[in-house]
């Protein structure tokens, strides 16, 4: 099998760290050979983040670069227009519709751009978009955002949802299991 | 049992494996969970030391008691610890001893892009560079092999894509060595001249003995192509890159070994291909080699010695097709990284910002107040740097500096290397303002305690410096200590203390709003009917305000209710 990749961007501070955890788990237990790539230190603070996740039978490069990404799994509108050109052609991009303003927006020094995910779709890219926010909160906490987006993401995916949910319970912290659930579930049904 | 594994938990499992029996290091990206990983095996003493220099030398100290030891650190750690290091390779070592260094292409979090390879060569120690999370534990082991059979410490390399990528490791069983019986050997360990001189000699034959055995050693392999028309030579993450985009199409040189270098294993190879490459990131410390040995090579004139390299840098080098991608017309707005809603660092950065003084800054998060909208930082150089700096600034600019000017140094940045510039300050009577950011824990690389924070690398309670008692006495005796979420009290200390005539230290403390045990307040709200849009609020930087319609607006998800914006609001608009 061609090797597939998944990347996972968003703003320092979203929970991407787990979300690649969480596929790190997911298909090493499916038995592929699988690279996860992370960015620690000075980006986490409210910076441009980017996770890596490559799988398949035998996975080389940890990152990905112009072209290759068959998913881009966006936890912010603009930064799913960032990393456009690591996409496929052909590929998918599930992102969350939230707008987090950059610092040169805040300050004035630059606009957020109105429609950007209209421009992508007049590009011809395949958009998936989704209020997480909303069903995170819906499941009990902002904070699982992660995995709302996750949960979309096995959308697309031909993986049983037990799975999925088996590895969420791997990755997250007994008492979180429930609302990580619960999120998962809302991103795949929605 | 497989494990998908971090290329530093994975060092740290080949640390317990290893035997090794004391870990000390001083955090830094992207070297830092090599420790906070080793830290959960109970069988190896792990502690954060105050600086790298000091972690080597407790390394050392453990590895002449006869026990396996380690440190670890980024690469400009390694030039704090770079005394120990060179003095260290002509002693040798009883337990083996392994240095741990992180290199960070790219500098996704860091000050420059130094390349540690260089140290193995001036130091002339062997260095080991793998190219994945597996590779990574099983070279560990063979570094300390490696370390004990030649009598030397053993450089081990590390760079982001590596440190920080996981891939599967193969688990196994620690095997325990049991503590020999100390001996005394001052020949070997006092590096005194008359003993040194007999070292030195050592080291050089070691060296000549480590390059034969990199000729034929399994960590250094060539896989051949299924034709001879390229050949590729390459360590670490190239390896990887280089695969990525040849598979199996090309020969290729992998070095696991990137000092001493295998001079014939390079002839032979060179001589089976018809084109010669050398792909290595960052200097042409292998391309230099190879053309010094006669062989000719393409390297540095097809690839950059700046940043990070991926399959697309080497398809675009060998004018590869490239995959199809999407470009957008017009740039995507940066998002650079910024200080949290809550930093207690930012009270004090608009105080100085505002009264437009200079300010030497230094290494950690609050290098973040040197971007827009504060601008609050003139310099920063390294760590410690800031209060050193401040001094020379103001020896030679006099009243006119001494007025204006201040530093700004972190808590644990400070226990690392700014102790000894207040010293040279109090000695040398400069009136010098320091202050201290004090957030009580090592912020940027990921909430490490320090000296300061009262705990030890378990969290379990450890005996804390007393910073105010530290400065008085060293012989400073204006310490005053303000809250950052208070602008009058942080203005009027700073003022104050530019004006006398002695030198002062201001300890701006508060925690650092992401400690778990920081509680956020409820989010603050901008109440639409008095805000009149004069975006004073705004020029704290705080990425939860924003104006939308000509008024402020708080992010609920992100405010945590410092209050610092409230200060500003001459309306009294933002209320909780």
């Amino acid at each position: 099998m061609e090797t597939k990749n998944v990347m996972i961007v968003g703003v320092g501070g979203q929970g991407s760290l787990l979300a690649s955890k969480l596929l790190g788990v997911l298909l090493t237990d499916e038995g592929y050979d699988v690279k996860v790539s992370e960015v620690h230190g000075m980006s986490q603070r409210g910076g441009s983040v980017v996770t890596y996740v490559r799988f398949g039978e035998k996975v080389n490069s940890p990152v990905i670069s112009e072209g290759e990404a068959d998913f881009i799994v966006s936890f912010e509108k603009l930064e799913a227009a960032r990393y456009v050109s690591c996409l496929k052609k052909g590929g998918k991009i599930v992102v969350n519709i939230q707008q987090i303003d950059p610092m040169p927006v805040i300050t004035g020094a630059a606009e957020y751009p109105e429609n950007v995910l209209e421009e992508l779709k007049s590009k011809g890219v395949f958009i998936d978009e989704t209020d997480a926010l909303s069903l995170a909160e819906q499941a009990g906490s902002a904070k699982a955002v992660n995995i709302v987006l996750m949960g979309r993401l096995a959308k697309y995916f031909d993986l049983d949802k037990e799975k999925w949910l088996s590895a969420i319970e791997k990755t997250v912290k007994p008492q979180f299991i429930e609302i990580n659930k619960k999120a998962f579930e809302l991103g795949f049904s929605s | 049992m497989k494990k998908l594994m971090l290329g530093n938990e994975a060092i740290a499992r080949g640390l317990y494996e290893a035997g090794v029996k004391l870990v000390s290091s001083y955090p830094g990206t992207p070297s830092t969970e090599i420790t906070e990983f080793a830290a959960k095996y109970d069988e190896i003493y792990c502690e954060w030391a105050p600086n790298e220099k000091v972690a080597t030398e407790t390394a050392f100290g453990a590895s002449l008691r006869g026990a396996r030891s380690a440190c670890a650190m980024k690469h400009v750690g390694l030039n704090v610890a770079a005394d120990p290091l060179f003095t260290l390779s002509y002693t040798g070592v009883t337990g083996g001893m392994v240095i741990f260094v992180a290199d960070d292409p790219a500098m996704h979090s860091s000050q420059n892009e130094q390349d540690s390879r260089h140290y193995a060569i001036a130091a002339k120690v062997p260095m080991l560079e793998p190219s994945d999370s597996a590779e990574a534990k099983a070279f560990v082991k063979e570094a300390f092999e490696l370390s004990e059979k030649f009598d030397t410490p053993v450089l081990f390399r590390m760079c982001t894509r590596i440190a920080h990528s996981q891939s599967i490791v193969e688990l196994g069983e620690r095997k325990e060595i049991e503590l020999p019986a100390y001996e005394k050997n001052p020949q070997k360990y006092i590096m005194a001249p008359a003993n040194a001189v007999k070292r030195h000699p050592f080291v050089e034959e070691r060296t000549k003995k480590l390059a034969e055995f990199a000729e034929t050693s399994p960590l250094n392999r060539v896989e051949k192509g299924t034709d001879n028309k390229i050949g590729i030579i390459c360590a670490g993450t190239c390896y990887q890159y280089v695969k990525e985009v040849f598979g199996d199409s090309v020969c290729v040189l992998k070095l696991g070994i990137v000092n001493p270098l295998p001079e014939k294993l390079i002839k032979d190879f060179a001589a089976g291909v018809e084109k010669l490459y050398v792909i290595e990131e960052l200097d042409g410390v292998i391309e230099t080699f190879v053309k010094n040995i006669g062989v000719d090579c393409v390297g540095k004139e097809m690839f950059s010695p700046l940043g990070e390299y991926d399959q697309t840098t080497i398809r675009k080098a060998f004018g590869l097709e490239l995959p199809e991608s999407v470009k957008l017309d017009a740039p995507v707005p940066v998002r650079p990284p910024v200080m949290c809603a809550g930093c207690p660092h930012r009270g004090m950065f608009y105080v100085l910002a505002k009264n437009k003084i200079t300010v030497l800054g230094d290494i950690g998060c609050y290098t973040l107040g040197s971007a827009a909208p504060l601008f609050a930082l003139d310099s920063t150089l390294c760590m410690g740097a800031s209060v050193s700096g401040l001094h020379g600034f103001n020896k030679v600019g006099g009243a006119e500096s001494e007025n204006k000017t201040v530093c700004v140094i972190g808590d644990s940045t400070f226990m690392h290397s700014g102790m000894t510039g207040l010293v040279n300050i109090a000695y040398n009577a400069s009136n010098s303002t320091v202050i201290i950011l004090d957030n009580s824990i090592t912020g940027m690389t990921g909430h490490q305690q320090n000296p300061t924070t009262g705990y030890n690398i378990k969290n379990e309670p450890a005996t804390a410096v007393n910073i105010e008692e530290f400065v008085h006495s060293v012989g400073i005796k204006r310490v005053r200590v303000v809250d950052p979420y208070d602008l009058k009290q942080c203005e009027e200390a700073v003022k104050e203390e530019l004006a006398v005539n002695e030198p002062s230290v201001i300890i701006s403390r508060r925690p650092c709003m992401l400690l778990k045990y920081v509680k956020p307040k409820p989010a603050l709200k901008v109440n639409g009917e008095k805000c009149v849009g004069c975006k004073m609020c705004m020029k704290l930087g705080c990425p939860a305000i924003s104006v939308k319609d000509k008024k402020a607006v708080i992010d609920a998800t992100q405010c945590v209710g410092c209050a610092v914006c409230t200060q500003l609001c001459a309306k009294g608009a933002i209320e909780v």
